[in-house]
């Protein structure tokens, strides 16, 4: 391990000295194009899992200063269908071994997450989704509001109010991690395992031959190599484009904030499709909060006001503590959406590029699914077997994964 | 918030529109002659440029027609505003991402 401990370094610090600077080389036997969670995880499990070393992520930014910077850190398995429990649950299985594996306290917190019910209907699917779950051995129950309580002392049950809470799911192994933590925590046993992370080198075009990607044009020249990941979220169809690739993707804003730190009083995560608003509280004490994607396509980074004055309406009804709260930041991040609400891992018509995307508004929580897959599919050339229902013909096939309900934008 | 112009009730703020997605999309003239992957093209596929995007808007609190604009997805400007049965009027070059059909 570095004689550095990560441990002593400033939260917020961007601590570079974890990894290396290296200029790109002129090939590399795999490269991942994009340095955030994902992009991260995929390079990782190339190495770890595949013995593959000779491979470089390259970032058109700063590393992990996209989606893995701007998202609400919350991680739970609690999906409706088969295949997405079954890579959400591996998604979950990995982080509850990676903060020992990687030798790095990211602050993973299992402190639970409940998923509210305001209807008659949310409360039939959420008993179905729990009975759903639990066929699927994804740890979950639900709960009366008085039981909500319990576990959540502030959240409001009274029966008063527009939308009053009639019970939530409650999944104990779900909860938070400190996501730029994450990102540090894979760079730098990327770094230590040999994959050169190159930032601030954006891909502006593909090398082909034939139908056969070879290699990739930069803005810091040519760099050449068979097998090609595209990790790129919010940009993955401004990316794929290049290469002649088109997704069924659309790119919409999707925004979060924080208020000011305050004393610990919210023990779990809160999740409410209905009147639609998460929270929970970070380590630090900020309360996090997240919106509902704006309804337009947008690469800004921003979304509009209003958004976020109905997530605030939401949180102060489920919340009323919070009357008196300061909100200290909102920013907003670049979400890809897929018609199904479920993610795209795997080949694409090109041969040897390959492409993670579509993960809409749940993609942190998948992160080390999502490379574990990629890597997979990166390395052998075939789907791995949680990848295979995320490929790209299932919007030909029609079998698609209709995650809208367990997902939703409230991921 | 946006501030939209709408052709019949004029410039009204954007809570006041639902968002149709991609304008120009034609039902399919002959859908059983259409292939599994023409329909997945209906169906599934959008353009998702990086730049002008012509797009449908329904005035739902107003007088509730739909009718097209073209936004920038970067800026969120919005370029210009047309009726549904109106040609896109130019506006800069769509950049990556669209127009490639």
């Amino acid at each position: 391990m570095t004689s550095q401990s990560p441990q002593r370094s400033v939260p917020g610090e961007h601590p570079e000295w974890l990894w290396g600077d290296p200029d790109p080389k002129r090939s590399y036997d795999a490269i991942v194009i994009g340095g955030g969670g994902h992009g991260l995880a995929t390079a990782y499990y190339l190495a770890k899992n595949h013995g593959l070393t000779d491979i470089a992520i390259v970032e058109k930014g700063w590393l992990a200063g996209g989606n893995m910077a701007r998202n609400t850190t919350i991680i739970r398995s609690n999906y409706l269908w088969d295949e997405s429990a079954a890579i959400y649950e591996h998604a979950l299985s990995l982080w509850e071994q990676l903060p020992e594996e990687l030798d790095y306290d990211f602050l993973f917190s299992q402190r639970g997450v409940l998923n509210l019910a305001h209807s008659m209907q949310d409360v039939r699917d959420s008993v179905r989704r729990v009975e759903a779950n639990r066929l699927n051995k994804v740890d979950a129950e639900f709960l009366t509001p008085e039981e909500v309580a319990k576990i959540c002392p502030i959240v409001n049950i009274s029966p008063d109010v527009r939308y009053p809470v009639l019970g939530a799911t409650f999944q104990p192994r779900a909860g938070i991690a400190k996501h730029d933590h994450v990102a540090w925590a894979f760079a730098r046993a990327c770094d230590a395992m040999g994959v050169d992370i190159i930032q601030n080198c954006e891909v502006t075009g593909f090398v082909k031959d034939g139908n056969r990607v070879t290699g990739i044009e930069t803005t810091r020249g040519r760099i050449l190599s068979d097998t090609i990941g595209m990790v790129a979220a919010g940009h993955s169809s401004v990316l794929a484009e290049k290469a002649g690739v088109r997704l069924p993707v659309q790119s919409h804003p999707l925004q979060a904030l924080v208020s000011e730190l305050y004393e610990p009083v919210h023990p779990t995560v809160v999740m409410s499709n209905y009147v639609h608003v998460y929270v929970s509280q970070a380590h630090k004490g900020e309360l996090v909060m997240g919106a509902g994607v704006d309804q337009y396509n947008g690469y800004g980074q921003r979304g509009s006001f209003h958004v976020i004055e109905h997530q605030m309406a939401a949180a102060l009804e489920l919340f009323p503590i919070f009357s008196r709260a300061h909100l200290l930041r909102t920013w907003g991040g670049i979400v890809d959406v897929c018609p199904d609400a479920s993610p795209i891992i795997g080949a694409t018509p090109v041969d040897g590029l390959y492409v993670n995307a579509g993960w809409g508004t749940g993609g942190f929580k998948a992160t080390p699914a999502a490379g574990w897959v990629m890597a997979h599919a990166m390395a052998t050339g075939q789907p791995h077997e949680l990848g295979a229902p995320f490929g790209l013909e299932r919007f030909t096939t029609g079998h698609l994964i209709d995650e809208h309900g367990a997902a939703g934008v409230a991921h | 918030m946006l501030q939209i112009e709408c052709p019949w009730c004029g410039p009204r703020d954007e809570t006041e529109y639902h968002y149709g997605g991609q304008a120009h999309v034609a039902y399919p003239e002959d859908p059983d002659a259409l292939s599994d992957e023409e329909w997945a093209e209906y169906l599934f596929y959008r353009d998702n440029p990086k730049g002008p995007f012509a797009e449908r808007w329904v005035h739902s609190t107003g007088c509730r027609r739909w009718f097209n604009v073209v936004r920038d997805t970067v800026t969120y400007e919005v370029l210009a505003v047309y009726t549904r049965t109106d040609p896109r009027p130019a506006t800069a070059s769509v950049s990556a991402a669209g127009g490639a059909r």
